[in-house]
């Protein structure tokens, strides 16, 4: 089962939840963040908004705003998909970077968008992500990044590639440095970034019901993958087979952060 | 219309090699004096082998390099183990959960010199193919792989790792045991390194299955390789819901050893015989070995933290993209 990702506008003050369809009152439906108030599907957040409702209001300081994707493959209709996606989203690119405060601490943070061309992972994102981890490393902050990506991205080949690597050796060397680094899987989290710097967090944290798999459905399909168990590549599936430390609802993740980072950096120094 | 195998690809070819050994075979149970004759014709064959050879390889595009590069009879990993090293011994297990045959790995002699060999391992016939899973390692794979990365390090032996697989395997009991944690932690283990790294790309180098087990301070890819962030075919069929088009993807995902060359994503080149390494393994694999010991002995000087560095500062280097200083313009 696929979930819905976008709540559809039924006039000015109503909504409808992507997935259980039920129509809601807007106003309710922003203040709960984005959460269906019937069924609790939570639906995908754009990266300001996320920004917005995680950290203390107006400390976000965009850094790496100048990075931009460029053409090295000249890969067929990669420009206008970029060009595309920008217009859509407002972005440059699929991940906003920068330096933020939790509870009056010091973070380093990146948030993907999964508007802007599936949050896919190209040298933009793997830059920016490489920068995040590396902030955090060298002024000992934690760094906290939220995940939602189809992978890496296609239109820029090897390159993209090259990204898990480079991303997983900042992990690295925020680990060297003693700098806790803590990443939020949200829906969907997949494949290239799943398999390089998303899983080797400190500590992973998921939203309820995302997806979140090495394998995409077209994949899967190609290689025959069949018969799949129950919930399978959910947040709860992935948390019950141990792969990531709790499912946390969108109201409680600011609170549960927070707690995360101060203790993660009060050890002895 | 492009050919969809190696076979398919090269049979004109193969054909020719064929009716060249019956040809050779035949000579011996011939009278001596049609043998001349038969020499003659020998000769012939062979001249117009190579003139195919020469025609065929010299302008090999994108999607005829993938089907080199997934060629049966192309040396796999232990291939090259048994040419080059005096010694090897296969260790197995990630003491975790299981045994992954897709990985292969364990202490070897390179010229008397003790290193650490890893391994994607590719199965020749249909047995073996499934008993190798294709190539495609489960989580236990890299985690066996980062056992004898961290054994390595322990014992300051280089590693040396060969890279050939498809992808990662991506079936429900991989993702049930975190296959995207076992690549991922595979390549933090290898940033961790304080020995000498060199991998070598010698078939397909499939997306994270690759980089799981290629993040080295030399990185080397033999001609006819591929290196790809995902198949031809899969990224037809995502882009273009059409896994048929994977010629056509072959062409624009620039997967081939030249273009790797060209942005900075390996380092060398590592030339096959003439005809592909198929043709000559034992060619092949002395190419290789020289490839190896030049890498090994480059970073020879160098001490665990400089390795480490360099390691880092190589891979920290890798991407395109611009950066556009609007401050000034903006306001």
């Amino acid at each position: 089962m696929r979930l819905g990702a976008k709540p559809r506008a039924t006039g000015d003050a109503f909504i409808q939840c992507a997935h259980c369809r039920k129509t809601l009152f807007r106003r309710e439906f922003e203040q709960n963040l984005d959460v269906c108030t019937h069924c609790n599907h939570h639906h995908r957040l754009g990266a300001a908004k996320r920004i917005e409702i995680t950290f203390d209001p107006e400390t976000f300081i965009e850094l790496d705003q100048d990075l931009r994707s460029v053409d090295p493959l000249l890969f067929p209709d990669y420009r206008q998909k970029l060009a595309d996606a920008e217009t859509k989203t407002g972005m440059n690119d699929s991940i906003v970077s920068g330096m933020a405060k939790l509870n009056d601490q010091e973070v380093s943070i990146a948030v993907s968008n999964f508007a802007f061309m599936g949050g896919s992972m190209g040298s933009v994102a793997g830059e920016k992500i490489t920068r995040t981890l590396e902030r955090a490393a060298d002024s000992r902050i934690p760094a906290i990044v939220f995940c939602t990506s189809g992978g890496a991205r296609m239109q820029e080949g090897l390159l993209s590639l090259m990204q898990m690597a480079k991303t997983t050796a900042a992990v690295e060397r925020c680990r060297a440095a003693g700098a806790p680094y803590i990443a939020v899987f949200t829906d969907p989290t997949m494949a290239g970034v799943l398999a390089s710097y998303a899983s080797v967090a400190d500590v992973i944290l998921a939203e309820p019901k995302s997806l979140i798999g090495f394998a995409g459905a077209r994949v899967s399909k190609q290689a025959q993958v069949t018969k799949v168990p129950d919930g399978f590549q959910t947040a709860e599936f992935v948390a019950k087979v141990g792969m990531l430390d709790r499912v946390v609802h969108r109201r409680d993740l600011r609170r549960t952060l927070s707690s995360l980072c101060r203790m993660l950096a009060g050890g002895r120094k | 219309m492009a050919a969809k195998s190696w076979k398919e690809w090269e049979r004109p070819l193969l054909e020719l090699e064929q009716s060249l050994a019956q040809l050779r075979a035949r000579i011996a149970q011939e009278p001596e004096h049609r043998r001349e004759e038969l020499l003659a014709k020998v000769a012939e064959y062979e001249r117009r082998r190579d003139q195919h050879i020469q025609v065929k390889y010299s302008r090999l595009g994108p999607w005829e390099k993938v089907l080199v590069a997934r060629a049966e009879p192309r040396p796999y990993t232990l291939d090259y183990i048994n040419a080059i090293f005096e010694e090897f011994l296969e260790l197995d297990g990630d003491r975790l959960y299981g045994s992954d045959h897709a990985i292969v790995g364990g202490p070897a002699l390179l010229h008397g010199q003790a290193v650490m060999v890893v391994g994607h391992q590719k199965g020749r016939d249909i047995q073996d193919r499934q008993y190798r899973n294709f190539a495609m390692s489960k989580p236990e794979g890299y985690r066996k792989a980062i056992r004898l990365f961290e054994m390595a390090d322990r014992f300051g032996l280089p590693v040396i790792t060969f890279v050939d697989t498809p992808a990662a395997d991506p079936g429900v009991e991989s993702e049930s045991r975190g296959i995207s944690e076992a690549i991922a932690s595979s390549m933090l283990c290898m940033f961790g390194l304080r020995v000498p790294v060199v991998s070598i790309v010698i078939g397909e180098g499939g997306s994270g299955g690759a980089i799981g087990i290629a993040c080295a301070n030399v990185v080397l890819m033999q001609e006819h390789a591929i290196y790809s962030v995902i198949p031809p075919e899969g990224c037809a069929a995502i882009l273009w819901r059409k896994p048929e088009e994977g010629p056509k993807a072959a062409a624009a995902l620039k997967l081939t050893a030249t273009s790797a060359l060209e942005f900075d994503l390996i380092d060398r080149i590592v030339e096959e015989p003439f005809g592909g390494a198929h043709r000559d393994p034992l060619a092949a694999a002395e190419k290789v070995q020289e490839a190896l010991m030049t890498s090994l002995q480059a970073l020879d000087a160098m001490s665990p933290d400089a390795l480490k560095a360099q390691r880092y500062e190589k891979f920290r280097k890798m991407g395109r993209f611009a950066e556009a200083v609007l401050a000034e313009s903006r306001d």
